[in-house]
């Protein structure tokens, strides 16, 4: 009456690659959302790109100005985009991280040209912005950088114009090295930069917000900021 | 942290869907056998079905009447009832079948279930019995599809497919879900010879199989599982009926869920330690090699995918808190599009296995009721159970570290 069991090997094997399979699929499938993903930054950017040589262009023909007639707002926007599209692939995508620092290099880039073509814009047509620029590590090289992301944050959605660009202090880009000589940046991080002045890190939100305040416009209007890309955990 | 997370997420995903994949194999490969079973001649030797009660006043009647409405020789069937030192009107309830011709009722001090299941064994005059809970109702045409699988020699027991009839809530239609997906992997173990519960509602058993290795034991208060686990220590095959359909109702509350549970698995833990020379040994098949491990492997799993949660949660809160005492209360920002929908790896597994499971659930509907349903009470077993289950496996694991007994009621 005794019913002995035989093992199936073939079986255990046959169900391994089946597994294995599935996995790879998944995997598969990771990939190729992952590169539509880096593919839509890249669209997003040329997009940026175009548009500011588009402003660029427009500023440098128009001698009479019509300030009217260059928009800023729709830049801002697609930027803010863009900032956190690249701040989700940082965090999420692990294995194009080469892919995704070529990706923030141009982004940073694109900052700069927007932070130059604003401050000319603000000169020329008498656009009262409040300029920040914010230059952040890892939180292990930087632990109150969390802290100034969070309470900029916080601080562009209250002040709509305020321009805050945030900037990866270790990104290995020349353009962005420059910008740290100049703006006289020491790795005493975070860094923050308000209309060219570099201020020493606040450590609150209100002390932060009572110097924004100060050179903040009475009779500020149109809503344009900029995202922080935060710093890779 | 993220990478341990991620690892562990993988690790558990690829041994639940290696798992799954064995079973839906084991089950493809015996379709010609199951296909042959299903033409088997019917056969109908003497029975006896034996129903412990303790306080079941309200469902004994019930449950007589149902097993007097099989569609099996009288002659051939005896309905003994065992009561076991009830306080309520149970036995008043039984005088309704004072002096039926195939109707015994018996009473006995409370010893438990297992002692109520041995006096009737010992008294019993037939080769084959079976159990039925007082809380349980048969299908007309369950015995005789179960006693036809005796015609092999070879086996010694026959399990049935359990059904939560007419769910009256949330819980229930969830236990129901729970209760098809057990059919799908009884099947499954069926084909494999890796069943190892014989549940007390109407499973049937040779006599011999008692005269041979011993009566049931208290054994953590899960005495069907005792008994599957020695039988098959002792290579006797148990199968699987789907034909067999049981209906029960299931507890109605969280609280009476939770005591059940911790019952089962706190019975489940004692027994897999009681019997672990099975586990991983190549002598028991696919039952050593593969059901019991997994089954003990799900124990951690569950614990790994709470702590996993945990730390989602707990990041989470962390980071609301943070903002809080950083700049106040404003209001979360959300980034919407599909860019931001989670597609890592581990995200497309879960998926791919929470469909797994889904589907699974389908074929247990379908071996029940003949054809695939969706219902809305499969995604309450995978998404609600994930909350309330950690709660009482926990528990079973203490009790069974500390070695405390989890009670009938």
């Amino acid at each position: 009456m005794e019913n002995k069991k035989q093992i199936d090997w073939k079986k255990y094997v046959i169900t391994f690659f089946i597994t294995a399979t599935i996995f790879g699929t998944a995997i598969y499938a990771s990939n190729f959302f992952n590169n539509k993903r880096i593919d839509e930054i890249k669209s997003i950017q040329e997009s940026i790109s175009t548009n500011i040589m588009s402003s660029e262009t427009q500023v440098s023909l128009l001698s009479d100005l019509d300030c009217q007639d260059v928009g800023s707002s729709m830049l801002s926007t697609e930027l803010n985009s863009l900032a956190s599209r690249i701040e989700y692939s940082e965090k999420n995508i692990n294995n194009a991280d080469e892919e995704v620092q070529q990706l923030k290099k141009a982004y940073s880039l694109l900052e700069i040209k927007d932070y130059l073509l604003m401050k000319r814009l603000s000169t020329r047509c008498n656009k009262q912005f409040v300029f920040a620029l914010y230059f952040y590590a890892d939180s292990a090289k930087c632990p109150d950088c969390d802290k100034a992301s969070t309470i900029l944050t916080y601080l562009r959605e209250k002040y709509p114009e305020l321009r805050v660009y945030s900037f990866d202090y270790n990104l290995d880009l020349s353009a962005l090295k420059t910008l740290i000589t100049i703006s006289k940046i020491k790795d005493n991080l975070p860094a923050i930069v308000i209309d060219g002045k570099a201020i020493e890190w606040p450590q609150d939100k209100d002390s932060l917000e009572k110097i924004i305040k100060a050179k903040y416009p009475k009779d500020a209007k149109v809503a344009t900021t900029t995202s922080s890309t935060s710093t890779k955990k | 942290m993220q990478t341990i997370v991620s690892t562990l997420g993988t690790t558990v995903i690829f041994f639940s869907l290696y798992f799954e994949v064995f079973l839906l194999i084991s089950l493809f490969e015996s379709k010609k056998k199951r296909k042959e079973l299903s033409t088997l001649e019917y056969y109908f030797p003497p029975v006896t079905i034996l129903i412990p009660i303790w306080n079941e006043e309200s469902t004994i009647v019930d449950t007589v009447e149902s097993l007097l409405n099989l569609d099996y020789p009288k002659d051939k069937l005896h309905i003994m009832v065992i009561d076991d030192g009830s306080t309520d009107r149970s036995l008043e309830a039984l005088q309704k079948f004072k002096g039926h011709p195939i109707v015994e009722v018996y009473s006995k001090p409370n010893g438990g279930k297992y002692t109520a299941l041995n006096f009737g064994i010992e008294k019993m005059k037939t080769d084959f019995v079976g159990c039925l809970d007082a809380d349980s109702f048969v299908d007309k045409n369950a015995l005789k599809n179960i006693m036809r699988r005796f015609t092999d020699p070879e086996v010694m027991a026959v399990t049935p497919s359990m059904i939560i009839e007419k769910p009256s809530n949330i819980l229930r239609k969830m236990q129901r879900a729970e209760y098809s997906y057990g059919n799908f992997m009884r099947k499954a173990y069926g084909s494999i010879g890796a069943i190892h519960i014989t549940p007390g509602p109407f499973s049937f058993f040779r006599k011999e199989v008692f005269q041979k290795i011993g009566m049931y034991k208290h054994a953590h208060n899960t005495e069907d599982m005792e008994m599957a686990m020695r039988m098959q220590k002792n290579h006797m095959m148990i199968v699987n009926e789907p034909g067999a359909l049981v209906f029960t109702v299931g507890p109605d509350t969280i609280k009476k869920l939770y005591k059940q549970r911790v019952r089962w698995v706190s019975g489940f833990l004692g027994n897999l330690i009681d019997y672990r020379a099975m586990l991983l040994n190549k002598k028991h098949g696919d039952l050593g090699l593969i059901v019991l491990p997994f089954a003990a492997f799900q124990i951690i799993i569950t614990f790994i995918l709470i702590g996993i949660s945990i730390h989602k949660t707990g990041m989470q809160v962390y980071k609301y808190i943070y903002q809080l005492m950083t700049v106040g209360f404003s209001a979360p920002i959300f980034d919407f599009g599909w860019f931001f929908v989670d597609t890592s790896v581990l995200s497309i597994l879960t998926v791919t296995l929470f469909l797994f499971i889904i589907s699974l659930i389908m074929y247990g509907y379908k071996t029940v009721y003949g054809k695939w349903r969706i219902s809305i009470e499969m995604f309450y077993f995978v998404f609600l159970y994930s909350f309330i289950a950690p709660f009482w496996l926990i528990k079973s694991v203490y009790n069974n570290i500390k070695g405390v007994h989890a009670p009938w009621r």
